[in-house]
């Protein structure tokens, strides 16, 4: 006999989490199947946890939930060769009652999370991969099958929440494969400190972290970002470019990880901690545009199986949890009217998303991909002529200041034509507008 | 500047469960390999997996991979590598992700 479920859902990410948790708390029969050998064993995230999605899910979860730090204060640096240019955010209002914002270790959450699928009704399976997708005579997806023995288990739904590949959607001819102008490849440590020093340097006290984004040379001129964040003990430093440049450069990403750390900027940030992990991860950058196919008979696909990301904000577990809450919902509507998941029910799920933050800001950057991959100016010759301009600046000497604003006004034609610097200017606000 | 980096000190810190004998990646033509200009994979490997050898081809060896999927992703235009998740359990198993 085979056995059956209301649902099953592949991944124990947030997306999967989210999705499992509501099913359970609703009452259904769920299945949640994750390939690694505990829930968190594949996953990587920076990590920034935003409250606000996982607190509709979850409204009590700053009672146990294991985050590091709540952050109040957002720096985003341009770096230069030895040089960063950048601004700052911090404000005591971030020390709120119920703060929207933590760094967290991201294998601690997933571990959490799944304890509260459990208590919830669902049962989830570690260390089994999802092999394939059964469809019936007509196509629509009946149910999976695994690597374990036996392993066949029949669902009304399936729900794919399994990552960045996607590769059960991609076989079964739902997803098209990942163009490398779509996609980054981030690598990050965690390096392990002593938390008095996090604080002295960060300027921080008890739970407070600061979180910096970084820009600039250390990309060496590949659309890419870097990052570096406080946890309790430890920081993470990551950078990420897109694998279609680095498909193109001739520099491995771990060198040019190693490269930021050794940044004079960076360097003394970090100077004595202790590594402990090296970890990559792709990441679905290719926006609105590059959203999949995301429901058909008997099956959706959520969170960064659907190319929900916004890179331009660094948001992606978010739109995970978000997604994987839509699509459990309209699981629970369907079965309580009592109505078949086609695809035409499934629907529902693209509606929902349509509606909600995750299609509409999606959709207003949905020419900043393209626009980053063809204007290169941004992640090279912007961040020199920047800092450049700053030493110049902040430099005291005798040239009077309308003479230094004329050769700093110059360095930027120089390296770009003022036509260029304008259309740069336009194209920016077009895509963010 | 110029600074060296071991990628197997890095991998060193990882926790791997290796699944003897069963890579779960596998080059399909070592041909074509030989005829890839760029051999991108032994650029963009994270791991740095993927090693161009003495005949003019590459070397995969997965004992370190992190299961990305980025060497897929970069050879799709050659459809050169046999891509999969190891079996449930095995491979990269992060402690902090
Ligand atoms: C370096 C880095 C930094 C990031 N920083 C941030 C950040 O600061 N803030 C933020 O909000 N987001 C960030 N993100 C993005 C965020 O991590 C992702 O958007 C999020 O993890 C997506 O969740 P998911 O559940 O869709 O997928 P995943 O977290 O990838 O989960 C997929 C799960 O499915 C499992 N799986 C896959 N295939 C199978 C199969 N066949 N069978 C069984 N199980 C399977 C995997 O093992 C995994 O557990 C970052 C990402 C990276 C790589
Ligand atoms: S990119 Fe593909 S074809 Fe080229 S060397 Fe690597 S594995 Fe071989
Ligand atoms: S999946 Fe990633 S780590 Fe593994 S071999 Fe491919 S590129 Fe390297």
């Amino acid at each position: 006999m085979v056995e059956k479920f209301d649902a099953i859902v592949i991944g124990a990410g947030p997306s999967g989490n989210a999705a499992a948790y509501t099913l359970a708390k609703q009452g259904l029969s769920v299945l949640q199947l994750e390939r690694g050998e505990y829930p968190g064993a594949k996953n990587v995230q920076g990590g920034i946890m935003y409250a606000a999605e996982l607190e509709k899910i979850i409204p009590d979860f700053r009672e146990d939930c294991p985050t590091e730090r709540h952050i109040i204060e957002q720096r985003i640096w341009l770096l230069g060769d030895d040089n960063y240019i950048g601004t700052n955010y911090r404000s005591e209002a971030f020390n709120s009652e119920k703060p929207n914002r933590y760094t967290i270790i991201r294998a601690n959450i997933d571990k959490w999370f799944s304890e509260k699928i459990r208590e919830a009704g669902g049962l989830q399976i570690c260390e089994t991969t999802v092999t394939e997708l059964i469809r019936d005579a007509s196509g629509k997806v009946i149910g999976v099958r695994t690597d374990r023995e036996g392993g066949e288990i029949h669902a009304d739904v399936v729900i794919m929440a399994d990552g960045v590949n996607a590769l059960l959607a991609r076989r079964t001819g739902f997803q098209q494969e990942l163009a490398p102008q779509n996609v980054a490849l981030a690598v990050k440590e965690i390096l392990f400190i002593d938390p008095e020093l996090i604080q002295q340097r960060f300027g921080l006290k008890d739970e407070e972290g600061v979180v910096i984004e970084i820009m600039g040379k250390v990309t060496k001129g590949m659309v890419g970002t870097a990052f570096l964040y406080t946890n309790k003990e430890s920081l993470t430093i990551g950078i990420g470019c897109l694998i279609s440049d680095f498909k193109e450069g001739a520099i491995p990403p771990y060198k040019m990880l190693e490269d930021l750390k050794n940044h004079p900027v960076i360097k003394p940030l970090i100077e004595g901690a202790e590594m402990k992990e090296y970890a990559a991860h792709m990441i679905p950058e290719g926006g609105y545009k590059a959203v999949p196919q995301l429901y058909g008979d008997g099956w959706m696909v959520v969170g960064d199986a659907a190319h929900f990301n916004n890179a331009a904000h660094r948001e992606g577990s978010n739109l995970a949890m978000a997604s994987g809450r839509m699509a459990a919902e309209t699981v629970i509507e369907l079965k309580q009217a009592g109505k078949p998941f086609n695809a035409a029910n499934l629907a529902a799920y693209k509606k929902k998303l349509d509606d909600s933050f995750i299609m509409k800001d999606l959709k207003k950057y949905r020419n900043l991909p393209g626009i980053m991959h063809e204007n290169k100016q941004f992640f090279g010759a912007y961040p020199d002529t920047l800092t450049a301009a700053a030493h110049s600046w902040f430099t005291v000497d005798s040239v009077d200041k309308k003479t230094k604003e004329k050769e700093i006004m110059k360095s930027f034609v120089k390296k770009r034509s003022i036509m260029g610097l304008v259309g740069d200017a336009i194209k920016l606000v077009r895509a963010v507008r | 500047m110029s600074i060296v980096v071991k990628i197997e000190e890095k991998l060193y810190q990882n926790r791997y469960i290796v699944d003897e004998s069963r890579p779960h990646i596998q080059i399909r033509n070592d041909a074509v390999c030989k005829s890839c200009e760029s051999q991108a994979c032994t650029v963009c490997c994270p791991a740095a997996c993927y090693s161009k050898n003495e005949t003019g081809s590459v070397t995969l060896a997965t004992d370190g991979c992190l299961e990305c999927g980025t060497c897929r992703v970069v050879c799709q235009d050659k459809e050169n590598i046999q891509w999969d998740y190891p079996r449930g359990g095995y491979g990269i198993s992060y402690k902090f992700g």
